[in-house]
């Protein structure tokens, strides 16, 4: 079995500090009309709906003001957009730029599981100047402790770290999910 | 069942790179968690053409105000590939670029060359049945970063690529044949040296309108798949 094919695979390079008015133009009020916002499920989506808000950080701990963060993830079904019967008018897909605090938010909905051994969570893309290769995370909950304990991806996750991966339910329908690229709370990225 | 392949190591840049200094704070500095091919097999967003706007992948006239923008103009076509050459259809691809002076109309962009009224820099199309995309725009012009003493970024055009899967995300950045500067750039030598004319375009007197605008051809390779190993439970 080969994993390697004839062709070899584009490097990746960083986002650069100038993504902005390309992939979320509309997000900083420039004239070019996002295609997609944090904005990912309106009230016609059924499930829980949630905002989540949380902060980039560099080694540094100071706020990351030019990163972008991409979230894709199920309906409270557990099945993605794009499979038979998931509400056309769910994209399940998001993007937010840092702004000048580094924060960033999405309005979306808890999304359900697929499988019962599973926990709800959501796929992290983080980019930003500086990193050359766009970063994987997840976001757990906090309000799913049952769940998060037989989830088999946070099983891979040493225990110590696991709860970089898990965003604080602090408020009804809110939800904290800071990113602190290095340090002692260095946010857990997985490679796939 | 197909499997998606591994990200080729040889082929990316390592997250700190001392010649690239924002990187020494922003790279993860601890190792990835590596997520076996059954549990990382996703499909990604798919994007209809609904969203896509008539002047979105003509940079030429999607800025314009009051006249044309200044610049040579050029096509930027190629193909979307995964690594055994299958095209990759319908996929978004969205690029942003300065305009021929080197100058961004990002709010943050001080650089003292002249914005020109008539141009954005921003596109985005899909890929086309066979992997196909174009873009009409013009030549971005070098411009000075303020990363070490001298320091000048080679003509590029950035491109943001989605895949049939989550993990084939690609964001990179295209480089022209011949640029001086690509000896002195950081982000462009960040890549292992024998892959890194894989970001460089090349000049296509076929792709080239007559009396018109330059060709540059550049084709984006994604990670393949493979059959997955059976295994017993």
């Amino acid at each position: 079995m080969s994993t390697r094919g004839k062709l070899g695979q584009t490097p990746s390079q960083t986002v650069g500090p100038y993504f902005a008015y390309g992939l979320t133009p509309s997000q900083y009020g420039y004239d070019f009309a996002s295609i997609v916002t944090p904005c990912m499920a309106g009230p016609e989506v059924e499930g829980t709906h949630i905002h989540i808000a949380g902060c980039v950080f560099d080694g540094a701990e100071k706020p990351v003001n030019d990163a972008m963060i991409e979230l894709w993830q199920a309906d409270a079904t557990g099945r993605y957009p794009g499979t038979d019967g998931v509400n056309s008018r769910f994209t399940g897909f998001g993007r937010c730029g840092t702004n000048a605090d580094g924060g960033f938010f999405f309005d979306t909905i808890k999304p359900g599981i697929a499988r019962p051994d599973d926990a709800p969570f959501i796929n992290v893309t983080v980019m930003m100047r500086g990193l050359l290769l766009h970063a994987f995370t997840r976001i757990y909950f906090s309000d799913e402790v049952k769940a998060n304990t037989h989830d088999p991806i946070l099983a891979l996750v040493p225990a110590g770290r696991r709860s970089t991966l898990i965003a604080d339910h602090h408020a009804a329908g809110k939800y904290r999910f800071d990113i602190h690229m290095q340090g002692p709370q260095e946010t857990v990225f997985f490679d796939l | 069942m197909l499997d998606l392949n591994p990200r080729d190591w040889s082929s990316q840049p390592a997250y700190i790179d001392s010649g690239y200094r924002s990187t020494a704070l922003r790279g993860p500095t601890r190792p990835l968690i590596p997520l076996k091919p059954a549990l990382a097999a996703l499909d990604g967003p798919v994007f209809g053409h609904e969203l896509i706007g008539a002047l979105d992948s003509d940079l030429t006239r999607n800025g314009q105000r009051n006249g044309a923008p200044l610049g040579e103009r050029i096509i930027i076509t190629g193909r979307l590939l995964d690594e055994d050459e299958r095209p990759v259809p319908g996929a978004l691809i969205e690029i942003w670029q300065a305009n021929a002076a080197g100058r961004y109309i990002h709010k943050v962009d001080q650089h003292p060359a002249p914005l020109d009224p008539n141009f954005f820099g921003g596109g985005r199309c899909l890929t086309d049945s066979e992997g196909r995309y174009r873009f009409l725009t013009i030549k971005p012009g070098a411009y000075p970063w303020g990363n070490h003493p001298n320091a000048w970024r080679p003509n590029h055009i950035h491109f943001s690529v989605f895949g049939r899967q989550f993990a084939t995300r690609l964001v990179t950045q295209m480089y022209f044949p011949g640029d001086p500067l690509l000896t002195f750039d950081p982000i462009y030598n960040s890549s292992p040296e024998n892959v890194r004319a894989r970001m460089v375009s090349h000049f296509s007197l076929d792709v080239t309108e007559e009396g018109f605008a330059l060709g540059f051809v550049f084709d984006i390779v994604l990670r393949g798949t493979h059959s997955s190993v059976w295994e017993k439970a």
